[in-house]
């Protein structure tokens, strides 16, 4: 059965508070913590910083901590201009790039947890191997069988371009997938808002001629009806893209293919 | 730690090249129970009571027992295609999912043929 639970060595414990006196603008960020060493019980730290000392969003304030008060606390990142993905984590429930997350929005306290019903390698750094293995499984590259003409591009025309523009601008942050309950659930089998959104940018494209054997490979019952349109994929993405919308035209592509 | 590849787990046995029907007959269904359903709520509503001889002879034109046949039916049908769902997104054991899915079939299978029969056996004035 679906687990509603976490196993009793998952369960987050109190941790340690670090007290901000004197602050003027002051936050509090109650952060997952998680050693793979030693084998103790994940913990939430409290860290209470002055807004005033750091830029204005929540990756600012997260390097700031590891700056100043714990150096032990990990979490990806690096762009922080919201085009690398790498720091996308839970921020008071919701998915998010801390890059993009401005404090203001979230509130003087602030969870941040790493992505849901993944598994956590450290803190706020979880394992994406198996997101990242069912990317490469759409074969997300174009595929044709006539040769690229010799002297110039494969042309595509302005407005077949601008079909795949929405969906190409996907940074594989992970948001959606995990936001998923389907792909909690089923995420050895069911490949997930992300990789279905990068299918559905290969299928429209117009210059690529494996369109047919794309749909073939995605009309699964496990790979692609496990969405049921819970849409919280189109709702968590940092980048407004919309992998519900993209899923239900493979699914009616499917359809019309078959009738 | 596996020793297969990521990809290999994610590839599996490859796609069962299944799933559009499934999906199309489950709109297709919700759609006819439309109409179905606003047709039996509004003739249940309709009559002038609810004893059983009253039922019992609305039950009895050709019309009411056919549309209710198909009520019978596409409803049962409906349920057994969602209620599917819902046991492929909870039971990820292959063996008990499997076994979970038959039973479901079956249990539907019943419920439709008593229905039909129930139907048939008041229509075509039977012991009451």
């Amino acid at each position: 059965m679906a687990e509603f639970r976490l196993p009793p060595n998952s369960r987050p414990v109190q941790g340690v508070t670090h007290r901000a006196p004197g602050a003027r603008e002051l936050r509090t960020f109650r952060i997952y913590r998680f050693n793979p060493d030693g084998g103790a019980n994940p913990r939430v730290d409290t860290f209470e910083i002055d807004a005033r000392s750091c830029g204005p969003m929540v990756l600012d304030a997260l390097i700031q901590i590891k700056a100043a008060i714990d150096s032990s606390l990990t979490f990806r990142r690096s762009c922080r201009e919201g085009i690398c993905g790498s720091c996308a984590m839970n921020i008071n429930g919701l998915n998010c790039l801390a890059c993009t997350t401005s404090m203001h929005d979230v509130g003087a306290e602030i969870r941040i947890y790493p992505l849901p019903h993944m598994p956590v390698v450290k803190d706020l750094v979880t394992d994406l191997t198996n997101f990242y293995a069912q990317y490469a499984s759409v074969k997300p590259w174009l595929q044709a069988r006539t040769p690229a003409p010799p002297d110039h591009e494969r042309l595509q025309s302005k407005e077949d371009q601008e079909k795949i523009d929405r969906p190409a601008a996907c940074i594989l942050c992970a948001c959606c997938s995990t936001a998923c309950p389907s792909y909690w659930w089923n995420s050895e089998r069911y490949l997930g808002p992300a990789a279905l959104l990068a299918a559905y940018r290969w299928i429209i494209d117009s210059r690529d001629e494996a369109t047919g054997e794309r749909l073939d490979e995605l009309e699964d019952p496990f790979r692609l009806y496990r969405c049921h349109t819970i849409m919280n994929c189109t709702d968590v993405c940092p980048k407004d893209l919309n992998p519900a919308r993209a899923i239900t035209e493979i699914k009616k592509m499917l359809v019309e293919r078959s009738g | 730690m596996s020793l297969r590849t990521p990809l290999r787990r994610v590839l599996g046995a490859g796609s069962a090249r299944e799933g559009v029907h499934h999906w199309w007959l489950q709109r297709l269904t919700s759609v006819a129970l439309v109409p179905l359903t606003v047709w039996f709520v509004v003739s249940i509503l309709a009559l002038p009571s609810l004893d059983h001889a009253t039922v019992a002879g609305w039950l009895r034109g050709g019309t009411t027992a056919l549309l209710l046949i198909l009520l019978v039916l596409v409803a049962t049908w409906h349920s057994q295609l969602g209620v599917r769902v819902v046991i492929e997104d909870y039971v990820p054991a292959p063996g008990a999912r499997t076994v979970t899915l038959t039973l479901l079939t079956f249990a539907h299978a019943l419920l439709a043929a008593a229905g039909v029969f129930a139907v048939l056996r008041v229509a075509l004035g039977g012991p009451a």
